[in-house]
């Protein structure tokens, strides 16, 4: 950030909700169905077709706004929004507006050691709308000689989420959103990925001199970016926007208030649109749904139901040992589950963190996969820890029985067994090895007792090759320097 | 006595009893409908439109189905094999329907109501769709974007509306029975201009699922019939809770025609002092009172009652309604179903679709909605309508606790001639004076005939009831109906041909 200046962002999250039929019809909301086969009366706002809410969806925006602190209304709405989009067949979206069903929460966020606190000033349900696809002109709307749509999507469960502006910098900016993909993947309300656009995120930057003597300068004017896919895009586009708008500033122009878009290639943002004038969006009470009612004691057994969520869980692990960094990837990873289970079996919390963070997320990653989609189980890590820990395999071997495991989903000591590969810890068994590998290498031994002990790692080499790395290398270590050096 | 001039009820115990089979029933009115409705696709000079669509052939195969069932000793609906007339604002499956409108011409809706499901579970047999104000908005039927409907005892004179098509399908005698929706009056008052029953449920009571919506918080479905007991019929069939509208009732739909025939001795009738004054036509206000007089020979205590935020609630409703519907209507853009209009941009397209297809009234009250509704003026209009509402709810409680049920008159004038109050939107609007507080508090009200003016034009009376007691406003309007001893036969040297009524 430029010296002189301050950062001031607001996020507006949107979370696609996993339940199994739509927010106000009964249509099945699975991703990448063929267009059109997920669709009814409804969804589709046909005459004559009316809406029913989604009981398990307002349930699942109560759990979030109870999980991000927020209040819960007593009772609220569902407003209609009217507008003529093409992705919204009746020409409205159903959403809240001036009651939404939670309010005034917040998000402890702990980036780099430097923790803070970001207001969430609204959690609000509606409806999403259909997916566009234009053909010709340019892939746009306006000139396009086809505009298809695909009302699959249209009337899936939506949540939006606001934060308050209090987000000071674009690393906080992008932690806040893994924070609240993490809290929603705990809650089991969404799988929160960006890339299928589950969790959508639109971000309104501004910029503020900081004042000499210390005070707030009031806000800037702000810009609004849509649409970004990605955290990674997030912090760029709000780290390039900033410096764009300083530049403006510092060069003497002025912001303009507008819509922005991230050009993930170029690296920059670029106007989408100008907001000369406000829409008037003519809310109203939707007369075709009935209040939404959230009683004290619904509310108490939402709130005593809610998972360990992912900063307490975080706090649990440290206190267990278990470094900081290692405690955020765990419970970012979803290994969370893991690692208890394993930690339930006796394996050693530090332990088991490493390996999680290690070995596990390599696998993860070099699969493409998530922690749900593999057969892989607490019980497995940590037998896998045990194992290492007793020495029955190296590093080395756990790493390749790990593999193993992933790809057949077999026990560890299962695999141990049936390859054989267990590491060989057994003096008497080592022994001979080492006197014929002394026997059969004079001059590095004469190296060895000539002072020159680094040499002794070569030996331990030949001693792992020909035990195909099962021999245990701190024993070998050992019992060579006893052989050449005498002890 | 022909078939076509004999109750629901009367034809459900003859196809019970094995003296006339649900086909023949059927021919009987589809060959009534075809004598004196005319071209569906346009009105002749005196023909009395009020089907859009008739589903003959599929009403046929419906009732010889119905006979077949009948046979194998099968049990069937109380109505089963009863024709009925369905107003064109309830969706059916494959079956044309326009709402009155041209933007919705050649739609045919992937699926049905849930009323028309009930009907069909019923055994009733639907002949055909009936014309309608556009998107149920008017008093007159004249809106309709396929031409007027004719009201069957004066050629020359409007049918009421919206439910128009409905209301003279039923005095035509083309059905015993119909279908129509009131969001402000649409089914008491062209009910009370065509000398028939309608009523208007509870608000929640029928479900809307599957109904064109106007204005969703007040829209509701409602039966139409020749007899008070018909209606009960009728609306035993449609009612009950629907888990597809989030605003029905959730309560099984007591029953209505059991009690019936019970006495209304002792009953409390308050004359609602604010409806019934001014603007009301002499041959109305004498048929009121005569209604009072009958009322009061029945044993019930009349007595004078007040509603004092009434007055507001017509100014209310044509703010409320038209927002709403400003809302509803905004779907109709030309680019899924009906009418399109071609125009090099999407947003020319929309436009030229919505200004082709509407007519001026609907256009009238998006404009209105639209308007209420925008950010500067939502405070001033639609909040403070919604508070007006909220006092006239008031009004009904307060005075339910004093009384049974409320009467006036249902309009404050007899069918008005075609064309009479065509450029006068808000002289057409006054039509609704009565009927609208009870839309307003969403209760329950039956228009019922009170007997003719002096030029032999049917009158009607109101008969409100608290929420949920559709039974007792019922049960007054059957045994006033009694009373009155009134004919529903349309007669009079402009009315349509009544059979029997020339051998006579």
């Amino acid at each position: 950030m430029t010296d002189g200046w301050e950062l001031v962002v607001g996020l507006e999250v949107h979370v696609e909700l996993s339940t199994a039929s739509k927010m106000f019809c009964g249509c099945a909301t699975d991703f990448g169905a063929p267009p059109n086969t997920r669709v009814c009366p409804v969804c589709t706002g046909q005459p004559g077709a009316l809406p029913v809410a989604n009981a398990a969806a307002v349930e699942s925006a109560a759990r979030l706004g109870l999980a991000l602190n927020c209040a819960i209304a007593p009772t609220c709405w569902f407003h209609r929004k009217n507008y003529f989009y093409p992705d919204l067949a009746k020409n409205y979206q159903i959403s809240q507006y001036d009651i939404p069903l939670c309010s005034d929460g917040w998000l402890d966020l702990d980036t780099d050691g430097d923790p803070s606190r970001i207001g969430i000033e609204r959690v609000h349900m509606e409806e999403d709308t259909g997916k566009m696809e234009h053909r010709g002109g340019g892939g746009r709307l306006h000139g396009a000689e086809q505009s298809l749509i695909d009302y699959n999507r249209c009337g899936i469960p939506l949540l939006e989420c606001v934060s308050r502006p209090d987000i000071r910098s674009p690393e906080q900016a992008g932690a806040f959103v893994r924070e609240l993909q993490g809290i929603v993947r705990t809650l089991g309300i969404s799988d929160a990925k960006m890339e299928e656009g589950s969790l959508r995120c639109d971000v309104n930057v501004s910029v503020r001199r900081v004042a000499a003597d210390g005070t707030s300068e009031p806000y800037g004017t702000r810009c609004e970016i849509k649409n970004l896919n990605s955290t990674r895009s997030l912090v760029r586009a709000v780290a390039y926007e900033a410096e764009r708008q300083i530049h403006v500033l510092e060069s003497a122009g002025q912001i303009v208030q507008e819509t922005r878009h991230w050009d993930e290639e170029r690296g920059l943002t670029e106007l989408l649109r100008r907001k000369e004038a406000v829409t008037d969006y003519r809310y109203f009470p939707d007369p075709d749904l009935v209040e939404v009612v959230s009683s004290a004691a619904w509310v108490e057994q939402l709130h005593a139901s809610l998972p360990e969520l992912p900063a307490t869980a975080r706090g649990r692990l440290v206190e267990a040992g278990v470094d900081g960094a290692q405690a955020a990837t765990i419970v970012s990873y979803g290994l969370l589950a893991w690692y208890d289970e394993a930690v339930a079996g006796d394996a050693d919390p530090r332990t088991t963190a490493n390996w999680l963070t290690g070995e596990v997320v390599a696998q993860l990653n070099e699969r493409g996969a998530e922690p749900a989609d593999t057969a892989v189980t607490g019980h497995h890590i940590g037998e896998l820890v045990r194992l290492v820990d007793d020495e029955t395999l190296s590093h080395k071997l756990g790493r390749e029985v790990l593999d193993a495991v992933f790809e057949t989903g077999a026990a560890p000591t299962r695999i141990v067994e049936e390859r054989g590969i267990q590491q060989i810890s057994d003096e008497a068994a080592l022994d001979a090895l080492v006197e014929r590998i002394i026997a059969d290498n004079p001059d590095t031994a004469a190296t060895i007792r000539e002072g020159n002990t680094k040499a002794i790692g070569a030996l331990v080499g030949q001693v792992m090759r020909e035990t195909r790395g099962r021999a245990n290398p701190q024993l070998v270590n050992q019992l060579l320097a006893d052989r050449i050096l005498g002890g | 006595m022909e078939l076509i001039a004999r109750s629901a009820a009367e034809l459900a115990r003859l196809m019970a009893i094995g003296e006339v089979s649900a086909r023949e029933v059927v021919d009987a009115h589809l060959a009534r409908i075809a004598e004196v409705d005319g071209d569906p696709t346009g009105p002749g000079p005196r023909d009395i439109h009020a089907f859009l669509h008739v589903t003959a052939d599929a009403a046929r195969a419906h009732a010889a189905d119905i006979d077949a069932r009948r046979a194998r000793g099968e049990a069937l609906g109380d109505l089963a094999g009863v024709p009925l007339a369905l107003k064109d604002v309830f969706v059916t499956r494959g079956v044309p329907t326009t709402c009155g409108s041209r933007i919705l011409e050649g739609w045919r809706p992937p699926y049905d109501a849930t009323v028309v499901e009930r009907l069909r579970a019923a055994d009733v047999v639907v002949v055909g769709k009936t014309n309608m104000d556009e998107f149920a908005m008017g008093s007159s039927t004249e809106n309709s974007g396929y031409g007027p409907s004719r009201n069957p005892w004066d050629l020359d004179r409007v049918p009421g509306g919206s439910s128009g098509g409905s209301s003279a399908a039923v005095a035509a005698l083309q059905a015993p029975l119909a279908l129509g929706t009131d969001t402000g009056g649409s089914i008491r008052q062209p009910a009370a201009v065509t000398g028939t029953v309608g009523l208007k449920p509870t608000y929640g009571v029928v479900s809307r699922y599957g109904l064109i919506a106007f204005a969703s918080s007040l829209d509701q479905a409602g039966p139409m019939a020749r007899t008070v007991e018909d209606a009960a019929l009728l609306h035993q069939v449609i009612a009950g809770h629907d888990p597809r509208d989030s605003t029905s009732i959730p309560e099984p739909a007591p029953d209505v025609v059991a009690p019936l025939r019970d006495s209304i001795r002792g009953m409390r009738v308050g004359v609602v002092r604010e409806l019934g004054g001014e603007g009301y036509e002499p041959g109305v206000a004498a048929s009121f009172r005569d209604a009072l007089a009958t009322l009061e020979s029945l044993g019930t205590d009349v007595v004078e009652c007040s509603l004092p935020h009434a007055p507001l609630a017509l100014p209310a409703y044509y703010l409320i309604a038209p927002s709403e519907a400003s809302s509803n209507l905004a779907r109709y853009d030309g680019v899924r179903y009906g009418l399109r209009v071609d125009a090099p941009t999407t947003e020319e397209m929309n436009a030229a679709t919505r200004a082709h297809g509407f007519g001026a009234e609907v256009k009238r009250r998006i404009m209105i909605g639209t308007y209420a509704l925008s950010a500067g003026y939502f405070d001033a209009y639609y909040l403070q309508a919604g508070k007006v509402r909220t006092l006239v709810l008031r009004d009904f409680q307060a005075a339910f606790d004093e009384v049974d049920v409320l009467v006036s008159p249902t309009s404050p004038n007899v069918a008005f001639p075609i064309a009479e109050k065509v450029d006068d939107p808000l002289a057409m609007y006054l039509n609704d004076i009565a009927t609208v507080p009870a839309n307003l508090a969403g209760i329950p009200a039956i228009s019922v005939p009170s007997g003719l003016d002096d030029a032999g034009l049917p009158v009607g009376l109101q008969i409100m009831a608290p929420a949920l007691r559709e039974d007792v406003a019922l049960r007054v309007a059957w045994a006033f109906e009694q009373a009155s001893g009134f004919d529903p036969m349309p007669r009079g040297a402009n009315a349509v041909a009544v059979p029997g009524e020339v051998a006579a």
